[in-house]
């Protein structure tokens, strides 16, 4: 059962769901070709409480609710609320309810989208909470995947940057466990991906190989998935400035991939993308933007009982 | 060996098989440190055919909450209460780590909202040898180490 659902964690979803979420996602893309705006969340408000900014995830879930017909309100910053005068969490949730059919957080601190879904009658729907989950864009990676490559099962995608802290990494080869893939982790050796982590990946049956070296296998790979390398994460700049150099995708390395090689990343990046890459077949990654939209919009229809 | 050497009390509870050098721990988890408490009798080293070593709890006048034997199996996993009454052991059971962990423990992690707002913390056990666990809230993992000081 969908209406009044919670969405926190990725670790909270069965293949099913996410199944479901990607083809109620498609089938929304498909009937806003045919009209600009939908009015499945017609009368139903969304509030958005960011807590701490991210631009980009606001205006997405913002564009998706209106053009599910429905309105939004909410705040871009701690700041500019009653939290900044030292109102509990809680507080603000029972507070925002009376006012909302559905709610998107985002949150400086680890665990706060959980709290809220059990303070809120209401749906809550997770934007971020700390460095732990941030599932809505996991789900819009794989329906990007899907939808570039018709299917998820067989291909060899690989995961290129900060392996070690990058939430969005750690959610994204989760989620993948559920598919017939392989997966290439390439990494400097002092970011590379949590024991732990791997452990449970292969227990769930994903082959997986490490390397620091991207050109060996970008040769090999039907999709590579780039995140940014921190500066902070290094004891010295000379270190960082090494291990970044040899992470730069631009078209020379690109001359060495696959024909059908596509290429992801969730944005904001700084230089591990060559601008010049933007304009090649590869280059996926402001379609993977969009993706976000509808993906979001079947979240909200779905919590929100409006789509079935 | 002879038990004996600690003395025999009459009504209390007897916490046996506790792993050797966690007594004081199960003491300190236990509030029993506390000048104005119940009289509380600790043997450390103690031979055992179970554990090799092993440390042994006795406190006058005090039967354990259900809370407080949750406590003690995330400290002594093999540890065994015996309910004492007229200097007979009237019960006696083996503690059992939960599945799940509530109240009990603080997470970790000083950045997790179970640390900044009002809630009661919630583990799951996703390991019980060795001993790991994960937040409900903040979905990070605790081992034995993270665990015991954190109680
Ligand atoms: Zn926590």
């Amino acid at each position: 059962m969908w209406k009044g659902r919670d969405v926190i964690s990725i670790r909270d979803f069965s293949k099913k769901d996410i199944e479901h979420v990607l083809k109620t996602a498609e089938k929304l893309e498909n009937e806003l070709k045919e009209r600009e705006a939908l009015d499945y969340a017609k009368g139903k408000i969304l509030a958005t409480l960011f807590f701490e900014p991210s631009t980009r995830t606001r205006l997405s879930f913002e564009s998706a609710m209106h053009r599910l017909g429905g309105n939004v309100i909410g705040f871009a910053e701690a700041s500019t609320s009653s939290v900044k005068k030292g109102e509990s969490l809680r507080d603000t949730i029972k507070t925002v309810e009376q006012y909302s059919d559905v709610i998107v957080i985002r949150h400086p601190k680890e665990g706060a989208a959980r709290l809220a879904a059990e303070v809120a009658e209401i749906p809550v729907i997770n934007a971020g909470d700390g460095s732990n989950q941030h599932p809505t864009q996991t789900l819009l990676d794989l329906y990007t995947i899907k939808k570039e490559f018709g299917k998820i099962d067989g291909l060899k995608i690989g995961l290129l940057g900060d392996l070690k802290y990058g939430r969005t990494v750690h959610s994204l080869s989760e989620a993948l466990a559920f598919y017939d893939i392989e997966l290439y982790l390439i990494s400097p050796e002092l970011l590379k991906m949590p024991r732990h982590i791997i452990e449970e990946l292969r227990e769930k049956g994903v082959k997986i190989y490490e390397t620091s070296d991207l050109e060996k296998v970008i040769g090999e790979l039907d999709l590579l998935y780039v995140t940014r390398i921190q500066k902070e994460r290094f004891p010295d700049e000379q270190e960082y400035l090494k291990v970044k150099g040899s992470y730069v995708i631009d078209c020379a390395l690109l001359a060495r991939a696959k024909e059908g090689l596509k290429i992801m990343h969730p944005l904001p990046r700084v230089d591990e993308i060559h601008p010049e890459v933007d304009k090649s077949k590869h280059a996926i990654y402001f379609r993977q933007v969009f993706s976000g939209v509808p993906v979001r919009m079947a979240l909200l229809g779905l919590t929100l009982g409006v789509v079935e | 060996m002879n038990e004996l050497k600690v003395s025999a009390i009459k009504e209390g509870t007897v916490i046996d098989h506790i792993q050797a050098g966690k007594g004081l721990k199960v003491i300190e988890i236990l509030k029993l440190n506390r000048t104005n408490g119940k009289t509380v009798l600790l043997a450390m080293n103690v031979q055992s055919k179970k554990l090799g070593r092993k440390d042994i709890v006795k406190v006058e006048g005090k039967f354990l909450s259900e809370e407080e034997v949750n406590k003690i199996a995330l400290v002594a996993p093999k540890a065994t209460v015996n309910i004492i009454k007229d200097f007979k052991v009237v019960e006696k059971f083996s503690v059992e780590i939960p599945s799940e962990i509530g109240g009990i423990l603080k997470c970790a992690n000083p950045n997790c909202i179970s640390n900044s707002e009002y809630t009661t913390s919630k583990f799951y056990v996703i390991s019980k040898e060795p001993l790991k666990v994960r937040c409900h809230y903040c979905e990070r993992t605790m081992d034995e180490g993270d665990i015991l000081s954190n109680l």
